[in-house]
């Protein structure tokens, strides 16, 4: 009877311990502290803008007087905010005050993960596209993969940076204080500078979110809304704004966001899928040359990723300009140097090696993930965050490695369907690959060109961290071979190309009176 | 490792019956060894994305082959231990994921037969196993469906409810809960129903109810099996997106297996098993076949 009482108490603690035990997950640059940045740029205000030619492109009405009866209601409705506070409010507090550029990256990141899932076969073998104007839709739109997602993470910062930067200026033209400033008796729940408040920096950010996100996620519109009234209206929670700083932000986050959201419709994105000709024309081209030309192996065949993505109007270098930056043509399919790049591919994928499957997997953002855009992303929201970058500083971090990525996938994108080079796999049969094969040509290497672009800039933003970044590059960039989906030669020519794109980017880091 | 792996092997095209003592309601008497070694095949070409039953011409078919290795001792004529552990490989037919072969996870577990009593001229007996498993390598788990296993560490605890009847009639039911500790992957982001930061992903807990019931004597036996393996929690896979581990992975499976013991070799005994999944969600509808030898050895003195 005894071991019978042993044993079913050691069963049922057995199963106890599952349960009672804590399983939740401490996760990496979530839970995070108050921006409190050692400097608030407030020369921002002169920073040169990407698409306004200048802050006055959008207009910012003057505010009511700082001692009119009506602003001293509005502080006094501020102050009585901050006293009633839900607990609702207090979490996005939490939240938001880590800074807004910060957190608009992080959502960004999340809605690219979610929408990066390749439409699957219709039943007779076909592909649908996903629809803007029908975002629900099977093939539910975006396809966020990482030609869309580089120019989603792109868009969206410049316009949260143009934007920023016109709020700095007419900060700096109203001058008008901080609601915690205005009335020092306000229990602040943010940390205290003297930037002036109106209009509000988060109600700008959001207000050009507004805007960007619901274009490029349409159908998420529900979740960018909330996101949108949290992030607008917290400071007003937290004790730094009034209303109308609030009002004022959002109008004017969304007017700039409007004039690139214009840009946005003109870059020929729309064109970038192609057609079936458009398609059969590339394949011929390279068949003329002599050359075999990459075909899909995803089975069913499926039409090549947006094979006109290079046709895209770019950030840093004029369109016309494509051609001087796009790599050498690689070795022939039928030369000694292409059998040497595909024999070494063979060597290096080695599926039994778990130290380079680590690798290839740690690099590989392909299906479902934030995709190798968002992973520089990331990396540069670990850097701003260290650094305490202002909003406006940060905002600036976010557009130039936002354009660097955004052009570096046009480049890389021109390249792969101007030369057509088949994937190791189509070569020779017998390689195997250890992450998912991506259906698009392989000279140059995406991930190559996405990394070195993005190591040079935030190399040179974060100077401390150019050894970091650029051994970050080297090993995104080689995993690939170890994954058996890319030759040697396309992670050197996607390095010489990246850093090329960076290069432009540096020299405008050095030109828009950010340093 | 490697040089286990041909041994291994051999042992697996040699015989094989599904490593069964976890499940069934068999005991060893005291001192008393039982050896088995359990070659299984599982093959699909269709899954369940979600609730969706689909096919996928990058998988084609997917094939998972085991060997397992067991023992089971009888440290008392109540109290059995059992070991396990299991050579595993995977591949699939379609696309270019490349197969993943090596061994997969030690279970060790604790077998007590906590009742026995007379019953309508047979025997009715109440067992508990507890035990527990634990990943052997650091295999990749984050590479479905062609990694070998989840590599999460478990503890389980089963009840047994088990009658051997007259005429050798026998019925089995057992109901299983199954902790799964969190698993460590390489990746430092993924995304469930949200984006997570950590390489460390919380995996649901599991259980399973089996029954299995039919004829069993010394020398021969032939019973149905049906089971139910669940997974509390866990997510849906998204419309053609891969597979995770911490996906909702249900299966009901139906089946049969049947032994003989051959009297010209020393009643060794062979056992073939055969598991169709009828119904799931984010596994693969698989057919499962298995064959394998059980060999007894008595080191007790003789009285």
């Amino acid at each position: 009877m005894k071991k019978i009482a042993f044993f079913a108490a050691f069963s049922i603690a057995a199963c106890f311990v599952f349960y009672a035990c804590n399983k939740d997950i401490t996760e990496n640059l979530t839970t995070l502290n108050q921006l409190n940045p050692a400097s608030q740029d407030l020369n921002a205000k002169d920073w040169k803008t990407v698409v306004l030619a200048a802050p006055t492109d959008v207009t910012v009405a003057a505010p009511t007087a700082a001692n009119s009866a009506e602003y001293l209601q509005e502080v006094a409705d501020t102050k009585q905010a901050v006293a009633n506070a839900t607990s609702a409010q207090k979490e996005a507090i939490a939240y938001w005050s880590a800074g807004s550029i910060l957190r608009w990256n992080e959502i960004m990141r999340e809605l690219v993960a979610k929408h990066n899932l390749a439409p699957a076969p219709n039943a007779d073998n076909t592909y649908s596209f996903p629809d803007a104007a029908n975002p629900f839709n099977y093939p539910t739109f975006p396809f966020a993969n990482p030609p869309y997602s580089a120019r989603a993470y792109a868009y969206a910062a410049v316009a949260q940076y143009d934007a920023l930067v016109a709020a700095w200026y007419y900060k700096s033209q109203y001058n008008r204080a901080a609601a915690y400033n205005a009335d020092p008796s306000i229990a602040a729940l943010v940390p205290k500078n003297a930037v002036p408040g109106y209009p509000n920096e988060d109600a700008v950010a959001a207000g050009a979110a507004y805007v960007m996100l619901r274009a490029l996620f349409p159908g998420d519109t529900t979740f960018i809304n909330e996101k949108v009234a949290e992030a607008a209206n917290y400071k007003k929670w937290a004790g730094a704004a009034v209303s109308s700083d609030i009002t004022a932000g959002l109008a004017l986050g969304k007017a700039v966001a409007g004039k690139v959201l214009t840009r946005a419709k003109g870059d020929k994105m729309k064109f970038a899928i192609g057609t079936a000709a458009i398609w059969d024309s590339l394949t011929n081209s390279a068949s003329v040359r002599g050359e075999t030309p990459w075909i899909s192996q995803d089975s069913p065949k499926r039409p090549p990723m947006l094979p006109l993505f290079g046709q895209v109007k770019p950030w840093l270098f004029a369109a016309a300009d494509i051609a001087a930056v796009r790599p050498v043509a690689p070795p022939s399919t039928n030369s000694a140097e292409f059998k040497a790049q595909l024999a070494d591919v063979k060597r290096q994928a080695d599926p039994n090696d778990r130290d380079k499957m680590k690798i290839v997997h740690y690099w590989a953002d392909g299906t479902g993930t934030y995709t190798p855009p968002g992973h520089w992303n990331y990396f540069a929201a670990e850097l701003v965050y260290k650094a305490q970058q202002s909003e406006v500083r940060a905002a600036r971090t976010f557009a130039l490695l936002g354009m660097s990525l955004m052009d570096a996938g046009i480049t890389c994108w021109d390249t792969k369907y101007f030369y057509m080079v088949p994937r190791p796999t189509q070569m020779d049969p017998d390689i195997r690959t250890l992450t998912g094969l991506p259906n698009f040509p392989a000279y140059t290497s995406g991930h190559s060109t996405f990394s070195w672009a993005g190591a040079t800039i935030l190399g040179h933003l974060f100077p401390a961290e150019v050894a970091n970044l650029n051994s970050k590059a080297e090993e995104a960039s080689i995993s690939r071979v170890y994954g058996g989906i890319h030759y040697q030669m396309d992670c050197t020519a996607g390095k010489f190309s990246g850093q090329k794109i960076g290069g432009f980017a540096v020299t405008r880091a050095q030109t828009d009176g950010g340093e | 490792m490697k040089q286990l792996l041909p041994l291994l092997l051999i042992l697996g095209v040699l015989g094989g019956a599904k490593a069964q003592s976890l499940t069934d309601g068999i005991f060893m008497d005291k001192q008393y060894l039982c050896v088995a070694a359990v070659y299984n095949h599982d093959a699909w070409d269709q899954y369940w994305e979600g609730a969706l039953l689909r096919k996928n011409g990058n998988i084609g078919t997917l094939t998972t082959q085991s060997t397992v290795l067991m023992a089971n001792y009888g440290l008392f004529n109540k109290v059995n231990l059992i070991a396990m552990l299991p050579v595993v490989w995977t591949n699939a037919s379609g696309g270019t994921l490349a197969s993943q072969r090596g061994l997969q996870d030690l279970t060790l577990a604790v077998k007590y037969k906590a009742f026995e009593t007379g019953l309508l001229g047979g025997k009715f007996s109440a067992q508990v196993v507890a035990g527990g498993s634990l990943p052997t390598t650091n295999y990749v788990a984050d590479y479905l469906p062609l990694s070998i296993g989840l590599h999460s560490k478990t503890l389980f605890g089963r009840g047994i409810l088990h009658y051997a009847g007259a005429k050798h009639l026998t019925f089995l039911l057992s109901g299983t809960f199954i902790g799964r500790s969190n698993v460590t992957i390489d990746r430092t982001s993924y995304y469930t129903t949200q984006q997570i930061y950590s390489t460390e992903v919380k995996m649901p807990n599991a259980a399973q109810f089996a029954f299995r019931g039919g004829y069993y004597s010394f020398r021969w036996g032939a019973e149905l099996l049906a089971e139910h393996n669940a997974t509390l929690g866990g997510f849906d896979i998204r419309r053609q997106d891969m597979p995770f581990l911490s996906n909702n992975m249900d299966a009901t499976r139906v089946g049969a297996q049947a032994f003989y013991r051959l009297p010209f070799l020393a009643d060794l005994q062979v056992i073939g098993t055969v598991m169709q999944t009828v119904q799931g969600r984010n596994v693969g509808k698989s057919l499962t076949w298995s064959a394998g030898i059980t060999k007894f050895f008595g080191f007790a003195k003789k009285q």
